[in-house]
């Protein structure tokens, strides 16, 4: 072992073999092309993934359902803020349902990637990865829609989600505890790496979203909010990405539900409405998608939760969306309605809502859009209001 | 040479002086599965001592106005969370929670066997607790100390039951409120399964999701599993209770088990056994100890050897670490994880940690917040998994911390020409001389490429 980065350099200097790219201190130059080409697109996409599977059925409860009572009509069920004749919302959600009222929010319920199983682990692989079936895939169906455009990307986490793995124009970033005092140590740095193509480039890439960050009001804190309005922030920025990616563990609600997304979906909420807020007058061409990876049982199980199943609920909204709607070929909620007389029947699959909003964020044409999202996958043709 | 930064590097924590191993790296690690140096456990509580302080903590929780602190203690360390305030209770779970972490810190960095704790970090990590539910915030150390740390050098089945039966499993994953639906207490409350441990006994803890099971056998496991519970009230141990056991025999995977406790060996003992679980074990064993991607031959000997030897964690670990595979060179290296850049730099240096919870700290800063793993799964093992633009600066903004922290009588060229030799790149070394103090040296050290890959 020469040096503990040998392989990856060797490997590497024949990819970049002869084109100096990497002299010292200077950005490789795919990025510095990727910084220069920042697209002037107004159009913006937020996808909030929570990490879990959010109870479907609590979030959007289908109380109108012959069978809604029989499975959840407990004394503890929260009451819901009314949609339709059928489906309410929960009142953790306030924002959300003003968002519906003002038909600035579609609900797409019974929705589900093409996952039968009930693996968490499975489950956001293929949500993540876009492919018709867990680890057929190992890049990300966003990654892919970038590499495809001109578009960069940025994830409010510390690591690189997978749906943005593949990309040269993904960036991840959480607030700093402490910046970096010296711009010398930094520059010293990264020509240390110059000979470690994955370190250069993740530095080059940090540096650069902070640059881009200058002019928004630098975060500190904790919590979705907080990542949520900084998101809003950078995609606000004049040459700030166009795509942001959020996340939020902790909806693997198997016990004492109730309380806990009595904590949790305000608190969604609240993000999702920071994210709006800081967005100001850009609302109006952002589309934002949250999403979960499978839904939950239909019945709550022996300890005030629901274990793993299957078809869940999505949201979709923004200033283009055709809000005030649940979108659904609903199942129903009989024993015999539910699948393995267990779950909410899937009837929608999560890629025909994913594909309009891709379609719309970077204008591929119909092979750059096989590869994003591979499969016979039907749009929804009503995701739209302009 | 080589074979011995590999040694220090690759399977350890990073040794301070290469040349001590030098003679016969090979050996060196093989030795420390034969001897494991000792944890101390001195001044450590118990799981059901853990308990009562948790139970302490969720309780003042429920009754904020009557705990509340006064004074200038009540405005330090100020939490935002859904417990409330800092009460009594709560700063007695954060020093029970930063002394166990402590604890395990201090054995990491000063142990002479680190191959073989990296080993029982392994476990831990595939066993995974979370404190990230009420009942277990200060059941994460003990459930490391009293249910993995003993059983890693012995038989996986022994190490498996240990850790599904700990009360911290068994709140963590929800077993412990299980009740079978026509058991005493389910005919009675109208109570009934939860199947978060079944599930993921069989999806993470032995066979693997692609062994073909079923929801029907997740759904009977669930019922074999009822009535292991955590004692009621205050006592904190793990205990089989008749009245929650759902009656009447299970079929899991094709094999039937009796009513009654003694189902769990035999279930554990056929999962253990299970062709899937031995392939599941050396995949994971190899991608974590070698390289993202892992040579075939590497783990079929790894799963054959497991699978001869029903499951003998240390011929498991002689097996690989003997394996000239692992040992390769060429192969593409790792990204080491938070805790692991945190804990080779304190070895490098020799130095303590100073200030535990301002390390920890630093160690979620980079992404990885300590007995809080997002999931059951535990942390992820890939590189691709902590290396992105964000982590990396994070990294860099840790050693410059770290360099004013300790770098003021440590010389950082002479700390990474022990620890790499002739290894250290030219890139690197240059860097390091050129720096302008002490810190800034240590800092560059700190973020190297040799120091975060390994």
């Amino acid at each position: 072992m020469t040096d503990p980065t040998f392989s990856r350099r060797a490997h590497l200097q024949q990819l970049f073999l002869g084109a100096g790219l990497f002299a010292a201190g200077t950005l490789p130059a795919r990025l510095s092309l990727a910084a220069q080409a920042d697209q002037t697109s107004e159009q913006r996409l937020v996808i909030v993934l929570l990490r879990g599977a959010l109870d479907g059925l609590s979030a959007v409860p289908a109380v109108g359902d012959p069978g809604w009572a029989a499975l959840r009509g407990g004394a503890e069920t929260p009451t819901a803020l009314p949609l339709d004749s059928t489906f309410g919302m929960h009142p953790g959600l306030a924002h959300l349902h003003r968002w519906y009222q003002s038909k600035e929010l579609a609900v797409v319920h019974a929705v589900a990637s093409p996952y039968r199983e009930r693996s968490h682990f499975d489950a956001q692989q293929q949500l993540e990865s876009g492919g018709e079936r867990p680890f057929v895939l190992s890049t990300g169906w966003l990654a892919r829609a970038l590499q495809a455009t001109q578009q960069s990307a940025v994830a409010m986490t510390p690591a690189m989600p997978l749906a943005l793995r593949g990309a040269d124009r993904a960036n991840t970033w959480t607030p700093s505890r402490r910046p970096n005092k010296s711009q010398d140590t930094l520059d010293s740095i990264a020509a240390m790496y110059a000979d470690d193509v994955p370190l250069a480039s993740a530095l080059a890439q940090a540096m650069a979203q902070q640059d881009k960050s200058m002019g928004a009001e630098p975060a500190t804190g904790a919590g979705l909010t907080v990542l949520a309005k900084q998101a809003g922030a950078f995609l606000s920025a004049p040459r700030g990405p166009r795509v942001a990616w959020l996340e939020v563990g902790g909806w693997d609600t198997h016990s004492q539900q109730t309380a806990r997304l009595g904590r949790m979906l305000p608190a969604l909420d609240e993000a999702l409405a920071g994210l709006r807020e800081s967005l100001s007058v850009h609302w109006a061409t952002t589309t934002v998608l949250v999403m979960t990876e499978f839904g939950r049982s239909a019945a709550m199980n022996g300890s005030q939760g629901t274990d793993h199943g299957t078809a869940g609920v999505a949201f979709v909204a923004g200033g283009q969306v055709a809000g005030g709607q649940v979108l659904t070929d609903w199942p129903g909620l009989g024993r015999s309605q539910l699948l393995d007389g267990r779950d909410l029947r899937p009837t929608r699959d999560i890629r025909s809502l994913i594909m309009p909003l891709v379609q719309r964020q970077f204008q591929l044409g119909a092979a750059s859009m096989n590869t994003v999202l591979p499969g016979a996958i039907q749009p929804l043709d009503n995701v739209w209001r302009v | 040479m080589q074979a011995t930064c590999l040694a220090s590097h690759r399977f350890g924590y990073s040794e301070p002086q290469l040349q001590n191993l030098a003679h016969d790296p090979r050996s060196w690690v093989l030795a420390q599965f034969e001897r494991p140096a000792a944890f101390d456990t001195e001044g450590l509580i118990d799981s059901a001592k853990a308990w009562q302080i948790t139970r302490d903590v969720l309780k003042a929780a429920l009754n904020p106005a009557s705990t509340l602190t006064t004074g200038a203690e009540a405005t330090t360390n100020q939490p935002q969370d859904a417990l409330g305030p800092m009460t009594p209770a709560r700063q007695v779970l954060r020093q029970t929670n930063l002394h166990g972490l402590g604890k395990r810190w201090q054995h990491m960095i000063q142990t002479t066997t680190p191959v073989a704790e990296r080993w029982v970090q392994f476990w831990a990590n595939h066993f995974c607790v979370a404190a990230t539910k009420g009942s277990t915030l200060a059941m994460v150390w003990p459930h490391e100390y009293e249910a993995i740390r003993p059983n890693t050098f012995g038989r996986y089945k022994t190490l498996l039951r240990a850790a599904i039966v700990h009360p911290t499993m068994l709140l963590y994953l929800d077993n412990a409120q299980s009740i079978g639906p026509q058991s005493i207490a389910g005919r009675r409350r109208d109570k009934g399964l939860n199947e978060n441990l079944a599930r993921e006994l069989l999806e993470l803890h032995t066979v693997g999701v692609n062994a073909g099971y079923t929801q029907d056998d997740v759904t009977q496991t669930a019922k074999l599993l009822t009535g292991w519970t955590v004692g009621p009230n205050t006592t904190g141990v793990t205990l089989f209770m008749d009245n929650l056991h759902q009656p009447g025999p299970k079929t899991i995977l094709g094999n039937t088990y009796p009513e009654g406790p003694q189902a769990l060996d035999l279930l554990l003992t056929d999962l253990a056994r299970h062709p899937a679980c031995a392939d599941f074990m050396a995949s994971k064993l190899c991608r974590h100890f070698v390289t993202d991607a892992p040579p075939a031959a590497l783990v079929q000997a790894v799963a054959a050897q497991f699978r001869r030897t029903d499951g003998d964690l240390k011929a498991v670990a002689v097996a690989l670490f003997s394996h000239d595979v692992a040992w390769q060179e060429d192969l593409p290296p790792k990204f080491k994880r938070p805790e692991e850049c945190l804990i080779s730099a304190h070895r490098l240096m020799q130095k303590k940690v100073i200030n535990v919870e301002n390390s920890a700290y630093w160690v979620q800063t980079m992404g990885q917040a300590l007995a809080r793993a997002p999931s059951p799964q535990g942390w992820p093992d890939l590189s691709a998994d902590w290396l992105s633009p964000d982590a990396v600066l994070k990294r860099i903004q840790w050693a410059e911390r770290y360099g004013e922290l300790y770098g003021k009588d440590i010389d950082a060229r002479d700390l990474m020409q022990q620890a790499f030799g002739r290894n250290l790149s030219t890139s690197t070394a240059q860097t390091i001389a050129r720096a302008e103090s002490g810190a800034q040296a240590l800092a560059f050290a700190l973020a190297s490429p040799e120091l975060m890959r390994r």
